[in-house]
């Protein structure tokens, strides 16, 4: 225990700790995008895959628990990622307090310049889409254990969809930065894919874009009802 | 050539800064950057005016002492050189120049564009050393080392610590330096029975004198003057990690 905390106690230890909660949730992203596209195959089969998620690890787990499993970790990694990158931003705030009259106009990536405000609006939009798709607390005509329609008319409303497609490029960004600087943090960088590591975040960030952002758009345009 | 330059002028580290405008209207293309200052200087002194104290000392890129930021850009618009390497032949007549030393909390602002790199020496002396007797010089392979780690060890032997990484760096952060330092000995073996303590008590010292952290902007590896790769950043990331289950 005293081992993490010194370790956690360093930047490199905290970004580390960013590295790691953020694999767990790219994992999901991709998973839950996955999920997504079986709306493609007809409300039964989007259905029963959102019964199958109550049901995953029974009999050892009761009706719903894996799903609070996932919950709480999810809940964890983003506790952890946000926590870390919050006390990193105020170090580095901390480590320039007089900054340049010119920028030093450097060229930053757009994705890597809205690291941190992307990772609020991404963090927003969760809590919204929780309460829109989870809950329903924000959905009109919100059925519970009916996903395929939740979705559906959920998206019907055209700026629903289109926060929904702004906040999916935004993690697009986040991504395509945060995928690379994983390898990074972490070192991962021997010869063999060191050329890889761009190209592959730039892939997965784009595929997550799609894979997202498909559902909505088939939506409004009326292929899927 | 004309050029105006408006320079930060501070007495000492405590007191208040500010920018001054010089005018000078007899610039040669092929002065290097530090001589245009030397001439201006000449004419401060002339007009008993305090010259601009700026750090110098060999003027061919290899001391790293020279560095200020030119219009936001450590060591002036060119990748890969120093202030001194610099040629007026860079700029247009009559541009405007904004110079500003490193600014970083951990680089405290000595007079003008001179600031305190001491933090740099402190992450040396945390371990960025052997610890052996040097007798007379060994033979030159009786270590036989592969050609591509020297070559990767030599490119980070490279850095000559003028810290514009840090100055260019949006989070002040010293990582590429660390890396270097830690990347030139940690890659040989002459490095080994001292590599795992080596990163640690060089990252922990790099934490303690407040540089901020690495956010893979990639902005350090384009204005440093030895273009030294954020791959050694990658690689510090790694042995730093794989040390906390060496030393505990």
């Amino acid at each position: 225990m005293k081992q993490i905390a010194s370790f956690y106690s360093t930047t490199v230890g905290k970004k580390i700790a960013m590295a790691a909660t953020g694999i767990v949730l790219v994992a999901y992203v991709v998973g839950h995008m996955l999920g997504n596209l079986k709306i493609f195959q007809g409300p039964e089969k989007l259905n029963s895959y959102a019964e199958f998620l109550r049901e995953v690890g029974a009999p050892v787990l009761g009706h719903g628990e894996f799903l609070w499993i996932a919950r709480i970790v999810l809940l964890a990694a983003v506790a952890i990622h946000i926590v870390a990158s919050a006390q990193l931003t105020l170090q580095s705030r901390a480590a320039r307090p007089v900054g340049y009259r010119n920028t030093p106009h450097q060229e930053f990536s757009y994705a890597s310049r809205t690291m941190r405000w992307g990772g609020v609006i991404i963090s927003l939009f969760v809590v919204y889409h929780i309460l829109h798709f989870t809950s329903g607390t924000v959905h009109g005509d919100f059925i519970p254990n009916d996903p395929y329609h939740n979705l559906v008319v959920g998206f019907q409303s055209w700026p629903v969809a289109l926060a929904y497609i702004g906040a999916v490029v935004m993690l697009g960004f986040h991504l395509y930065h945060g995928v690379w600087s994983m390898t990074q943090t972490l070192g991962v960088n021997n010869a063999r894919i060191e050329r890889m590591r761009r190209p592959a975040a730039l892939v997965l960030a784009v595929a997550v874009v799609i894979g997202y952002v498909v559902v909505p758009v088939s939506i409004l345009a009326g292929w899927v009802t | 050539m004309k050029v105006t330059l408006h320079v930060w002028r501070q007495e000492s580290s405590e007191a208040e800064g500010r920018f001054e405008t010089y005018a000078a209207n007899d610039v040669s293309p092929d002065m290097s950057f530090l001589e245009l200052l030397d001439v201006v200087n000449e004419g401060l002194i002339e007009s008993d005016v305090e010259p601009i104290a700026f750090e110098h000392d060999c003027r061919e890129g290899i001391c790293g002492s020279c560095g200020v930021v030119i219009d936001g850009s450590p060591h002036g618009p060119h990748e890969g050189t120093a202030t001194c390497q610099l040629h007026m032949r860079s700029f247009a007549d009559g541009d405007e120049l904004w110079i500003e030393p490193w600014r970083a909390r951990s680089f405290p602002i000595k007079k003008d564009l001179v600031v305190d790199r001491g933090a740099l020496d402190r992450i040396i002396e945390a371990g960025g050393y052997i610890s052996i007797n040097t007798g007379a010089a060994p033979d030159a392979n009786a270590i036989p080392i592969p050609k591509d780690d020297v070559d990767a060890a030599l490119d980070a032997a490279t850095c000559i610590g003028c810290g514009a990484c840090v100055a260019v760096c949006p989070n002040a952060s010293a990582m590429l330096f660390t890396s270097a330092k830690v990347a030139h000995l940690n890659m040989l073996p002459q490095g080994q029975p001292e590599r795992w303590s080596r990163v640690a008590r060089m990252v922990e010292q790099m934490e303690a004198e407040g540089f901020g952290n690495c956010t893979n902007h990639g902005a350090c590896q384009i204005a440093c003057p030895k273009e030294i790769s954020i791959d050694f950043i990658a690689w510090l990331n790694r042995d730093y990690l794989r040390a906390q289950r060496k030393v505990g």
